[in-house]
């Protein structure tokens, strides 16, 4: 048997009211290229956290052991001395900084009283020849593609001893000629002795990468499999081999006529040069609950932001809501043509948290309680009371303060807002994130209240067992594009995942 | 069932709970001011309350109010205006030109003055909101540009006398006889509005506070309007000065809180990214914001200018700090979101009662800049710490 490079042995990491990661056990062998799959919320991240000192020892139970010695970190400083790295999904960078100065940044080479600048650049020069980079290393970060910056990242890692390389979805953001030269990169690593652990949703890249692969599934390890038994079908039946356990208030409704077409909507960033939502054609009627599926950063988010008028940058195609075609540049003309959206992040987006419940549920509606210019306190008062018992929200009075309140109930606050407007077409966005399951329960029954009065409703969800429970027509992104639609009767995890993760157009 | 019961009354337990808190917060400025009240009265055999001392301290805070109530939009909004006083100084100075040099008459320039000031709150907010540069350069920049702008205007020179119609402004005071009447109606109104309010939310089953409160604080603020009135009628009577703080604070107090635009207001300084995807337009309501800032400040420029009977070069030096530390004394955030007209109105009383309380007991000038300055960090200290509880 090879020598191990890492054994995590029982690992139980438990958040309030949720336990992330339970008895977790997972192997790494020395100089092998380990692939970490599971669906997102799985725990991946978190025992990776757990592995590079973000959660330090203590916080968790169980026991780490690199190179069969245990360790325990109470830093992330900890872990990088022991010679584990972890390259973020975000890069860490400093942009206005050269590339030297970053790749020696926490380096010991940058503690001096005088730094050597010279010194630096030549090391720096030095390094990103091992790595087969042809860089500038006075060159300014800012000015390399994404894909270069991820390589930039790696380089700073391997100057810090590495031992054990994590890479958290690396490929997220490159493009193919990027992704080629990770690859031969990682190669090459494996070559000179670097234990690699490869977090991705690519299955393909996967497959030809790795040498084997961990599954998480719940919080806990399904297992550990050489690369060659498995396939992608195999790795995503393992993924989700899970029943619909959780309850959803699902009745079948009579679905009215189209209220929402949007053909050819393309998005592009910000300069123009990217394309973020290729050519996204879609419908949506009266009183039907339409799931997204699709991993995280497939453009779900980005495309209903960017139809609500949120978005910068350029975008193109047609959009008809209720037989009219509309223009909307700004959320304003969303909320004019009757589109409600509850976004992802309701802390950043959703709420004035400084602000009272009443006032943060009357804010879209405002119009509606104002009388020759003055706002009507006490019809805000029982507009607010009103909406709010609807939402069977729990709080100490209306007055309080939407902070205060837990997260299923400022999810309630957010919902009270754009349902006072009467929306024609409501997106929700994530509706129960961080939301504990008696309130996720109740926001599924609102849900199917206002598609049963007629409602057109868009629930852009990462946990398929919500979407698979709630929605009458599944429809699956990848990338920024839609790759996939399934009926109730069709969709099946299996089958989403297949396509999310970058199956063929089907 | 039981225990639906005792959820809802630990709900209403909990509701008490909050709401005495909340009070005992929004009580620490009066506190304060009866302290102030209390140490400077006992050091100055009480001459620091008398009716002489109570008509120059509220004539020499209105000023630093009227920029405070604008200053407060600003700062709720999320932004900072750091150019007030040189607005003060170009208004008031360009009021001083068209009378003193053009011969124009006192309502013209007055208007013409807050006209310049609504202009200049423009030209800046055109810049913050429309143009995305930071307030504080903005203003920061307006501080040195209109300052530059009034000594080129008036070539350097002090622009003196005004026409005694236009002096008035500053110095005069309302009859004995008005001063009580509107006293007395500002109270009848505190009443009736009280007393609609009450019935209204009866009418919509809307929890009631109890009367005994609701009417016992009403009788409260009465009781401080008449005597005010009684202690300013005892010397030349309300100042005019005084009247236009009172008129402007309840305007902007009625906007800050009954308009959708001071709702909007408060919700792009809570939050603007949440605001903006409610459909909130937001590059206008801050545009609005300054405005409102630079005509408030045209109406202070025009006060200061009347007060001095004069218009120089150096006026309303440093007055944005001064309007700024108000604010915060009253309870305004910098972060945006949260802040009071009234307490910046408070804010404002209790910085000049420094002023006017220390050079009363002959304390030397740079005392009350440090303790002005400490005042300030305390004040903001005390606001921190209530917030980690």
């Amino acid at each position: 048997m090879e020598a191990l490079a890492l054994q995590m042995q029982g690992i139980t990491k438990e958040f309030p009211g949720v336990k992330a990661l339970d008895n977790v056990t997972f192997s790494v062998r020395k100089g092998e290229i380990h692939a970490l799959c599971g669906e997102n919320g799985a725990g991946k991240s978190t025992l990776m956290k757990i592995l590079s000192g973000v959660y330090p020892s203590g916080s968790y139970s169980g026991q780490i052991l690199i190179n069969g010695k245990e360790v325990s970190f109470k830093s992330i400083k900890e872990s990088q001395v022991a010679g584990v790295s972890i390259i973020y999904q975000e890069l860490a960078l400093v942009e206005e900084m050269s590339v030297a100065e970053n790749i020696f940044l926490s380096h010991d080479l940058m503690r001096r009283k005088v730094i050597d600048w010279n010194k630096i650049n030549t090391e720096a020069q030095k390094w990103l020849h091992y790595i087969g980079l042809d860089i500038d290393p006075e060159a300014k970060v800012n000015q390399l593609t994404v894909g270069k910056q991820q390589l930039i990242e790696i380089t700073k890692a391997l100057t810090n001893n590495t031992d054990i390389l994590i890479l958290d979805e690396p490929t997220a953001a490159l493009t193919e000629s990027d992704v080629e030269i990770l690859k031969g990169i990682l190669m090459d690593l494996r070559s000179k002795g670097v234990t690699c652990i490869y977090i991705s949703h690519k299955l393909g890249e996967v497959m030809a990468l790795a040498d084997s692969v961990t599954i998480l599934r719940d919080g806990q390890t399904i297992g550990t499999y050489p690369i060659e038994e498995m396939n992608e079908d195999k790795i995503i039946a393992k993924m989700v081999g899970r029943e619909l356990t959780e309850l959803f208030p699902y009745e079948p409704r009579k679905i009215g006529e189209t209220v929402l077409e949007v053909e050819n909507y393309s998005v592009y960033d910000k300069k123009a040069d990217h394309m973020i939502i290729k050519n996204a054609s879609f419908n949506l009627k009266k009183g039907e609950i339409l799931g997204f599926s699709g991993l995280m950063g497939a453009g779900r988010t980005e495309l209903f932001i960017s139809l609500f008028g949120g978005l910068e940058g350029k975008k193109q195609g047609r959009v008809v809501i209720d037989g009219i075609d509309v223009h909307i540049q700004k959320p304003a003309d969303a909320i004019k043509a009757g589109l409600a959206y509850v976004s992802e992040d309701r802390k950043r987006y959703g709420l004035i948290l400084g602000m009272d419940i009443a006032k943060n549920s009357t804010l879209v509606a405002l119009n509606k309680i104002i009388k020759l210019k003055v706002i009507d306190s006490h019809l805000e008062m029982i507009r607010a009371e009103e909406i709010t018992k609807k939402m069977k929200l729990k709080a100490p009075n209306l007055e309080a303060k939407v902070g205060q309140l837990s997260g299923g109930n400022q999810q309630k606050v957010v919902l009270s807002k754009w349902i006072l407007n009467n929306p024609k077409i409501l997106v929700l966005d994530e509706p129960t994130r961080g939301i504990d399951v008696g309130a996720k329960y109740e926001i599924y029954k609102i849900i199917n209240e206002l598609a049963e009065q007629g409602v057109g409703i868009v629930i852009v969800s990462s946990e398929l067992p919500e979407v698979l429970g709630m929605s009458d027509r599944v429809l699956v992104m990848s990338e920024g594009e839609i790759m996939g639609e399934f009926s109730r009767a069709e969709a099946t995890q299996e089958k989403i995942m297949a396509c999310a993760t970058g199956g063929k157009k089907r | 069932m039981s225990s639906e019961i005792s959820t809802s009354t630990k709900l209403k337990q909990q509701n008490n709970a909050g709401r005495f808190k909340f009070d005992i917060q929004s009580y620490t400025l009066i506190i304060a001011l009866v302290l102030i009240a209390i140490i400077f009265g006992s050091f100055t055999n009480g001459e620091f309350l008398s009716s002489r001392n109570l008509s120059n301290l509220f004539t020499q805070m209105s000023v630093m109010s009227v920029l405070a109530v604008g200053m407060t939009l600003v700062i709720v909004a999320g932004h900072i205006d750091l150019s007030v006083g040189s607005i003060v100084g170009l208004t008031g100075g360009i009021a001083a030109i068209l009378q003193v040099w053009n011969g124009w008459s006192t309502v013209t320039v007055v208007i013409a003055g807050i006209i310049v000031g609504a202009i200049i709150g423009l030209w800046q907010g055109w810049w913050v909101a429309y143009r995305n540069v930071p307030a504080f350069i903005v203003t920061l920049g307006g501080m040195l540009i209109f300052r530059g702008v009034l000594i080129g205007l008036s070539k350097g020179q002090t622009i003196a006398p005004l026409s005694s119609s236009f002096g008035q402004i500053g110095n005069s005071f309302i009859p004995y006889v008005v001063g009580y009447i509107l006293a007395i109606a500002a109270v009848v109104l505190l009443f009736l509005s009280k007393i609609r309010s009450r019935a209204k939310r009866q009418s919509l089953g809307l929890s009631l506070s109890p009367a005994a409160m609701d009417y016992g604080k009403i009788s409260v603020y009465s009781i401080c309007i008449l005597f005010l009135t009684y202690m300013l009628n005892r010397y030349l009577g309300i100042p005019l000065p005084m009247l236009i703080v009172v008129v402007l604070a309840g305007f902007f107090l009625f906007v800050s809180l009954k308009t959708s635009f001071g709702r909007f207001t408060y919700a792009i300084g809570g939050n603007v990214e949440a605001a903006a995807l409610s459909g909130i337009n937001i590059k206008r309501t801050v545009l609005s914001v300054f405005i409102i800032m630079g005509a408030l400040a045209g109406v202070a420029g025009v006060l200061l200018t009347s007060r001095l009977n004069a218009a120089t070069v150096s006026a309303g030096t440093s007055y944005e700090l001064d309007a700024i530390a108000a604010c915060v004394i009253g309870g305004t955030s910098l972060m945006g979101g949260k802040g009071k007209i009234v307490g910046a109105i408070i804010g404002a009383l209790i910085m000049t009662s420094i002023d006017n309380g220390m050079s009363m007991m002959n304390i030397e000038a740079f005392w009350q800049y440090i303790v002005k300055g400490l005042i300030l960090i305390f004040a903001v200290w005390m606001d921190v710490a209530n917030h980690k509880k």
